[in-house]
Parts: structure tokens; sequence; C-alpha cells
């Protein structure tokens, strides 16, 4: 099981409390297309994502990245137990989404710079490492179920 | 590969920045060593802690380094040249380190320039500084 200091917990809660976790997730997923654009693979479905334009506004991506932000929320919320809580999210990205999973990283990467845009100082060295040993924690919850 | 477009960006933003090379430099080097303690074994000779001169003249020296690469993008092979050496055989820092220490360089980025650091700029930076990390590691093998 996962240790969590004081400090870690309070900074996790005190960062979902002062973010918009759809704004948060939107702007995550448009980063991660735009950054690496060979992660546009998974979502075919979505329309134009032809430019970091047409990727930033685009209203599917908007809606799933809020989607998205509320499975890290969901996380936040269960820190004790976040491999379980995630069991189902993580075999439906392995046998339905088939989704590569060095690819949660890269989206964890993209969510913790646009909360540090959003933070700026605040987003202390020692808050930061709280908020990236959630992140670990997450990503490797969603690798769990992977054969 | 990196647009005519995103070399005069990435150009623009270190030079704006060169003039705080320590505070970015210093600021990125903490953050790597927060989140990824292991990076901290490279560093037993110096002192490390928050505020110390070696943290800030180590940030400062890696910043100009990155600075001075972004002046001509296309000559990284010859700017690197004297620091390929140096961390092939004296140095010997796994490469999978630099990709740690970018990571942090572009959380430092983003708290620093806040919106500035549009998807488009992350996205340039982050092929620029992966570019860098790749020509650093040339002769290793």
């Amino acid at each position: 099981m996962v240790k969590w200091s004081d400090f870690e917990r309070a900074t996790i809660a005190d960062i979902f409390s002062k973010i918009d976790t759809g704004a948060v997730g939107c702007a995550a997923l448009s980063r991660c297309l735009t950054v690496y654009p060979w992660t546009q693979r998974y979502f075919s479905k979505f329309g134009n994502l032809s430019s970091p334009d047409a990727i930033a506004s685009n209203p599917k991506v908007a809606a799933h990245g809020k989607v998205v932000m509320g499975g890290f929320e969901k996380a936040a919320k269960n820190l004790d137990d976040i491999k379980n809580s995630f069991r189902d999210l993580s075999v439906l990205h392995s046998e339905k989404l088939q989704v590569d999973p060095d690819n949660f990283k890269l989206l964890a990467d993209c969510v913790t710079i646009v909360v540090a845009g959003q933070l700026g100082k605040a987003f202390t060295s020692e808050v930061h490492a709280a908020f990236e040993k959630f992140l670990a924690v997450v990503v490797s919850s969603l690798r769990k179920q992977y054969y | 590969m990196l647009s005519k477009k995103e070399k005069g960006l990435i150009k623009e933003i270190w030079e704006r920045l060169s003039p705080v090379a320590e505070d970015i430099g210093s600021e990125a080097l903490l953050r790597m060593f927060a989140s990824y303690p292991g990076t901290k074994t490279y560093f037993s000779h110096l002192d490390i802690s928050p505020g110390s001169s070696h943290l800030h003249s180590h940030g400062k020296k890696i910043v100009l380094a990155i600075a001075e690469g972004a002046k001509d993008i296309s000559q990284l092979t010859v700017t690197l040249a004297p620091l390929q050496t140096l961390h092939a055989y004296q140095l010997r820092i796994d490469p999978t380190n630099f990709k740690l220490l970018s990571h942090c360089m572009l959380v430092t980025l983003a708290c620093y320039l806040g919106e500035e650091f549009t998807p488009v700029a992350h996205a340039a930076m982050d092929k620029y500084l992966s570019a860098f990390a790749a020509v650093l590691a040339e002769k290793y093998r």
C-alpha cells in the first residue's frame, strides 16, 4: 500500500480544491495531443485535430479532458486505495481502448505542466514532488491490469 | 523535427531568460532532486540544498548551455562537442536522467511564463530539449 505523508495528503487535497478540473483536463488533453501528436491515434472519432488551434477548440477534446480529470479527482479522494478503485478503468484501457500504457505518463506530464502554469510560484518543488508521486501512483494503477 | 518558426520561438524564449539563468536553472534542479531523488546521487560532491551557491552556479551553467545551443539549433553538435565529451567520459550520467531534468525544466518554464507557455511553445521546447539531450549523449557509445 502507498504511504502518504500528512504534507502529501494536504497538498493533493489543496491542489484539487484550487483548480477547475474541467478546464485543467481540457488544457492537459489538448497539450498532450499537441505536444505528442502520435497520441491522436486514440482519438480518430474526435473530428478536427489538424492543428494546435483546432485541438484547443475541439469540443470533444474538452468534454473528454473533463472526464479524464474527473478520474484523477476520484483518485485524489481515494488516496489509500487508488489501485482497487482504478481496477475497472485499467481493464477498460487495456482490453477495450487498447492504449499503450506509456502514454499515461505523457498525459500526466501535461497535467503537471498545466497545474504548474496555473499555480505559478505556489507550485513549489515540494508541492510539485507530492503531485508527481500522486500522478505516478495513478499511472501505475492504470497499468496494473495490463497483461 | 523543428520548424523554422519553432527554432525562432525557442531562440527568443532563451534569449529572454538568459538574464535569470541562475533562477531558472537552480529551480529546475531543485524540482528534479525533490521529485526524483535518485538524481541526487550524481551530486554527492556538491551542496545542493535550496539556495546554496553550488546549486545556483550549477543551474546557471546548465541554462546558459541550453540558451547557447538555442542560438543556432542546426549547429548543436558543434556547439555541444566539449559537453558531449565531458558527459560521455567524465560525468557518465545515465541519459534517462536527461528526460527527468528536461521535464522539470518545462515545469519551471510553465511556472515562470504562465499563460505565455502555450501548447505550441511547450511542444517546441520539449522537442528542443529532447534534441539537446540526444546530442549530449552521442559520444556515450
